[in-house]
């Protein structure tokens, strides 16, 4: 963890929403730089929506998103482009092209934007498909390949191009412990060593809370708590409390909205 | 009386945004064509995937169509004593029509079904959205090589449609039912015009194969990420492609052949 700088994403009152859904109303959050910033919460919060509004997918009703001084929703095309290739994003299936290689998709981004000659891209991509521990799989399709060997082609694919930021969306869901405790381990290394800030959606708390440097916990369309993984751990805000601990009941209850069991079973 | 008005509206503004969209994407395709000049092998990768792969399904359907039409015409025309026209009645029927719409109607199954249902996997795996956070247009990259190769390809398939047809023709009109070779030939040869027929039908087929591309990557494109939706868009591939390619026969037909 680095010390306190200008965040490198800014968030400010962002409100969104989808047909006559509400997703967001008045978000804030602040990603700084050099860290692993978790953004938790249950399913269905739009976690991953958050994602595609700081990469420039999905537009804002209203509010404001900056990635590095920049508001993503005012770019140009051309320089939304410039600025996605400072930013790597792991989608949760791993998001491979299913037509070429191991090594193609590693070598994608570097082909489409470098112009680098073949034997340095050559390099590069053994260099990144070892840091995932994945360089013998190089000549292997994507469908060969189990879920967390995809997502570490695709996370090395994403930081093929040696972005600013990362972004996992949802990196251990679906994981046996043997490929979870790699990514784990993955996420936090890669993050230090190549000076990255990290952004992972997900609502497994125990793996995330292991690396992150902070939370923000959202749930109904607004964040209702944030703070350091202990702090969070030992929050006594009942939401918080619910979600980092597993409680089956609580602010968020175990019964979908019903009428009355009795009115119900009477009724018929 | 109120509510069956605004269902219409509802349904009509929908179908205006529809085409809107359609338009815009196409727009943006076109928009992505000048850079394959750069990057050939897109092109060539996509051509030999829509073009050289149909090319056996347009190649026995077109030979046994001219069969169909050397041996119906072979019995009119002899009630006539006419047989001897038997080669322009088959080239003229497979080239102004059968060849770009048939062949049309068979690109749509073979290859803009396939299309779709390409790149609609690729937006429900997140392929798509995967290209556009790498930095990578993937209307550019994906889309506008396909479709270049749907437009390049289509005429050619229909020229191959209709050579095999009058090649189909000429074998059961001359090889089984005894019309004199020369005849067949030359009637053709004196009959049918490069400007009114040939040039007449490679202008349909260049049309067909815009629409039914276009079509192919519209639907697959914005086919809802599931694989229902994707099974739906290729459905509607299909059914669209061949409504727009009869009903745009019978308008190009009266704009050439009409006076």
């Amino acid at each position: 963890m680095t010390s306190v700088s200008k965040p490198l994403v800014k968030v400010r009152n962002l409100h969104f929403s989808r047909g006559d859904k509400v997703i967001f109303e008045g978000v804030d959050l602040d990603i700084q730089r050099g860290w692993i910033t978790a953004i938790m919460g249950p399913s269905g919060t739009g976690k991953t929506t958050l994602l595609k509004l700081i990469g420039g997918q999905l537009r804002p009703d209203s509010g404001t998103i900056e990635v590095d001084g920049m508001d993503v929703h005012r770019l140009g095309t051309r320089d939304l482009y410039q600025l996605r290739k400072r930013m790597g994003m792991l989608f949760q299936s791993g998001a491979l092209l299913t037509d070429i290689s191991v090594f193609d998709n590693v070598a994608y981004p570097l082909r489409e934007h470098t112009g680098l000659p073949e034997t340095m891209i050559h390099k590069l991509v053994l260099l990144k498909l070892e840091a995932v521990g994945l360089r013998g799989a190089r000549d292997l399709m994507p469908g060969a390949l189990s879920g967390g060997m995809a997502r570490r082609v695709a996370l090395a694919r994403a930081m093929a191009l040696d972005p600013m930021m990362i972004m996992y969306d949802e990196p251990f869901t679906g994981q046996d412990p043997i490929s979870l405790g790699v990514l784990v381990k993955l996420i936090g290394s890669l993050n230090d060593a190549s000076r990255l800030t990290s952004i992972v959606v997900s609502h497994d708390v125990g793996e995330t809370a292991q690396i992150a440097d902070y939370i923000y916990v959202i749930s109904r369309g607004k964040v209702v708590d944030q703070g350091m993984p202990e702090q969070m751990m030992t929050s006594d805000a009942p939401w918080t409390r619910q979600f980092m601990k597993g409680l089956p009941d609580g602010p968020a209850p175990f019964h979908y909205p019903a009428a009355e069991l009795e009115k119900d079973l009477m009724g018929h | 009386m109120l509510d069956a008005l605004a269902r219409l509206g509802r349904i009509g503004i929908g179908i205006l945004g529809h085409i809107g969209r359609g338009h815009l994407l196409l727009l943006s395709i076109l928009g992505g064509i000048p850079a394959l000049f750069r990057r050939p092998r897109l092109l060539v990768d996509q051509i030999y995937a829509v073009g050289v792969l149909s090319m056996l399904i347009i190649a026995v359907s077109g030979t046994f169509v001219g069969m169909v039409l050397g041996l119906q015409g072979y019995y009119i025309l002899s009630q006539f004593g006419a047989e001897q026209t038997l080669g322009v009645m088959v080239a003229a029927s497979l080239v102004r029509e059968l060849g770009p719409v048939v062949a049309a109607l068979l690109f749509a199954g073979r290859a803009g079904s396939a299309l779709t249902a390409e790149i609609g996997l690729m937006g429900a795996t997140e392929q798509l959205s995967g290209l556009e956070m790498m930095a990578v247009n993937p209307v550019k990259r994906i889309l506008a090589p396909r479709f270049l190769a749907g437009l390049i390809s289509m005429p050619l398939l229909a020229a191959i449609f209709s050579a095999l047809g009058v090649m189909g023709g000429y074998f059961v009109g001359v090889g089984l039912l005894g019309v004199d070779d020369g005849a067949f030939w030359s009637q053709m040869q004196a009959k049918i015009d490069l400007h009114e027929d040939v040039y007449n039908g490679v202008i349909k087929s260049l049309v067909f194969g815009l629409v039914c591309t276009w079509i192919a990557l519209f639907q697959g494109y914005y086919a809802t990420p599931t694989s229902e939706g994707v099974s739906r868009a290729t459905t509607r591939t299909v059914v669209h492609s061949s409504l727009a390619v009869l009903g745009l026969d019978f308008i190009l037909t009266a704009l050439m052949f009409g006076d």
